[in-house]
């Protein structure tokens, strides 16, 4: 799960890190009365789960109130990288004297969580990365013993000579580590790490990943998504235990497993069709998830078509043909829906769909084919 | 021959009495896997009823069982808040091999885990995995065994229902199987697309090996490396999502670490150059195993 700017600030507030103060506004009104508790410059940052903000025309300095008024006018609404833009943090500027990039991820190489820092960072950091490799300095850390300060005194070098700043950026390097394990994080970046002409070091940019599998340990972390940040059906599908994405396309996908549900996808595509969606049910289906999901598809307007491709595993055939046929009695369904269903009680699965008048298919390819076949274009 | 599993494996499954654990014990008990205990913790000392009413011991500690039963092998089953503190105890029981069907185990949980089970020489396979079939052998976690016959391909995978997909077509093709392993499709998995390779490598029996990989992450490429450096064996891939939107990657730490952004057309290119044919459609992996057995 994706968090805003202000929720991982706060975060990094509260395990020490010294990061400006910073207020939420959703119009431009509220956005000038926290400006007037500043002192100016200030910032006004679009929140949005999505990099590359400030090349996009979403972050504007203010120097003024009616600077505030306009900027937040015109950052409110606006759309990055496909993301609607329903609040803006409202910041003091900080001077900058240098800028520094510092991350920690989990590394699927080594496995481990990975501390990543470069003394040049900023919002060229990629290009960086690409044109001066040598200057992205990386440490794996063993998560049995966690960060050791001579690991943290080894980074902070990298990122600074003067001895006050590397002292700070020492504390800074293992209080970022502590948020990251104690928050059950995926990725956390503080990107730029700034020094200020009067020798601080500052946390003013700061994005943050959640593992969801470790979010039903975090109650409070669960209360930073954004359900306006996703559409209404991603919201539905996430609390049924679904993971759905909305397309473009009109034939409604509903498969087990996120692999076949891919492949499923790509073969709607190999016979000319265009998928409305990627849906994976999961394992261990309960009927449901299943009514779930036809109410999730059937939502999106530009369906035409519904797809099932089921192969029991974990998945029994008998709970998805419950679940057809009781979604089936629950709600309207116009479109067809063409099954195919094979795999761990497909003999009790085909059964029950045979008991309400549906039928099956058992190849891939037959019911992708069909499914394409029923759609106008 | 086959890899992982065999005729060998003494297996104990760790949640045999939960809703998962004890529908696929049944299942495994009536493909013949030996099945020698489970474990339950509070329900030590009960019987757990197999296929055919075999009398599978229930045991409270995993150290408990090992002693008692001689189990080389453990299966997980257990809901993701306590997978971790199984996949613990099973690396610290003495079994060589630890099958983690679990998904949703957190990553930094696994991360721990997997340090903690290379010091032991444990291999883990998973978690979020469908497990490993040999035909006609062993069954260890929840691939449907209609679907498999013994024979001479090599299937791995990172996906669970793909892998049955693939699986079914060769068999309805007369294409038997030496082994299925399904890899797992979290981040942090036990056991690497190479590791199977290597495997596979050192079994007599396996004579075409099908790599099934789908977007996300490096492992496709360094194991399309890896083939076209080390293994004489002919290899036919599939990747899986073509069509995937671009992930709303947020942060830019994963690309600069990787420097890839792990997508379909990245990883069919490099299995290409690494001389894997690659099939377009799960169905066409039967011609390209077909013609290359005919080679």
């Amino acid at each position: 799960m994706d968090i805003h700017e202000y929720q991982a600030k706060e975060i990094l507030r509260e395990n020490g890190i010294p990061v400006p103060p910073g207020e939420i506004a959703k119009n431009s009104d509220q956005a000038v009365a926290i400006a007037k508790n500043y002192e100016f410059t200030v910032v006004v940052k679009a929140q949005v789960h999505s990099g590359g903000r400030g090349k996009a025309g979403g972050v504007k300095l203010a120097k003024t109130q009616d600077d505030v008024r306009k900027a937040a006018d015109d950052i409110l609404g606006m759309f990055i990288s496909g993301h609607k833009v329903n609040e803006v943090l409202v910041t003091p500027a900080e001077d900058i004297d240098t800028e520094a990039y510092l991350g920690i991820l989990i590394d699927r190489e080594t496995q481990s969580p990975v501390i990543v820092v470069c003394a040049e960072g900023g919002i060229d950091i990629e290009e960086v990365a690409v044109n001066n490799p040598n200057s992205i300095h990386k440490l794996s850390i063993d998560p049995r013993y966690g960060l050791f300060r001579h690991q943290a005194y080894g980074l902070a070098r990298i990122l600074y000579q003067e001895k006050d700043l590397v002292k700070q950026a020492v504390s800074i390097i293992e209080q970022l580590y502590q948020a990251f394990i104690s928050s059950g994080a995926s990725m956390v970046e503080i990107n730029p790490l700034i020094s200020t002409p009067t020798g601080d070091v500052k946390a003013i940019d700061a994005k943050m990943s959640i593992d969801d599998s470790e979010l039903f340990k975090h109650p409070k972390l669960q209360s930073y998504r954004d359900v306006q940040a996703e559409p209404r059906a991603e919201t539905m599908a996430r609390e049924a235990g679904l993971s759905y994405v909305k397309l473009d396309g009109n034939v409604g996908c509903c498969v087990n497993g996120a692999g076949l549900a891919m492949a499923t996808m790509d073969l709607v595509k190999y016979y000319g069709g265009d998928p409305a969606n990627f849906l994976d049910i999961g394992g261990s289906s309960n009927p449901q998830k299943v009514v779930a999901a036809l109410k999730i598809i059937t939502s999106d307007p530009n369906v035409e078509v519904i797809l099932f491709n089921i192969f029991g595993g974990i998945t029994r055939c008998d709970d998805v043909a419950k679940g057809i046929v009781d979604a089936l009695k629950e709600i309207e369904i116009k479109s067809p829906i063409i099954i195919r269903l094979t795999g761990t009680n497909e003999a009790e699965g085909l059964e029950i769909l045979s008991s309400a008048g549906l039928s099956a298919f058992t190849s891939m390819d037959d019911v992708v084919e069909q499914a394409v076949s029923e759609t106008t274009k | 021959m086959a890899i992982l599993v065999n005729t060998e494996t003494r297996l104990l499954v760790q949640g045999i009495t939960g809703r998962d654990g004890s529908f696929h014990t049944k299942e495994m008990t009536r493909y013949g896997t030996n099945v020698v205990g489970g474990v339950t913790p509070g329900k030590g000392g009960l019987f757990f009823e197999g296929h055919d009413g075999q009398q599978i011991p229930i045991f409270d500690t995993m150290e408990e069982a090992v002693r008692e039963t001689a189990a080389n092998s453990t299966v997980v089953y257990v809901p993701p808040a306590f997978a971790a503190g199984a996949m613990e105890e099973a690396i610290d029981s003495g079994v060589g091999l630890v099958v983690a069907i679990t998904e949703g185990v957190p990553v930094l949980e696994m991360s721990r885990i997997h340090a903690f089970a290379k010091d032991r020489g444990v291999r883990i396979l998973g978690p979020n995995c469908p497990g490993v079939i040999s035909p006609g052998k062993a069954k260890v976690g929840i691939i449907p065994d209609q679907i498999v016959v013994p024979g001479p391909v090599g299937v791995i995978s990172r996906s669970g229902t793909l892998t049955y997909e693939a699986v079914i077509n060769l068999t309805r093709a007369g294409l038997g199987q030496t082994t299925c392993v399904g890899i797992g499709g979290d981040p942090l998995i036990g056991t690497s697309f190479i590791d199977c390779l290597e495997l596979f490598k050192s079994d007599h029996e396996t004579q075409v090996i099908v790599m099934i990989g789908e977007i996300g992450g490096t492992d496709e490429q360094e194991a399309a490396q890896w083939v076209s450096q080390h293994l004489r064996i002919p290899v036919v891939g599939f990747i899986a999502g073509q069509t995937a939107p671009p992930g709303r990657q947020m942060g830019h730490a994963g690309a600069i670490i990787s420097g890839s952004s792990g997508t379909a057309d990245e990883k069919t290119r490099c299995f290409e150059e690494n001389g894997i044919r690659v099939a377009a459609r799960p169905i066409d992996i039967v011609r390209l195993v077909k013609e290359t057995l005919d080679r």
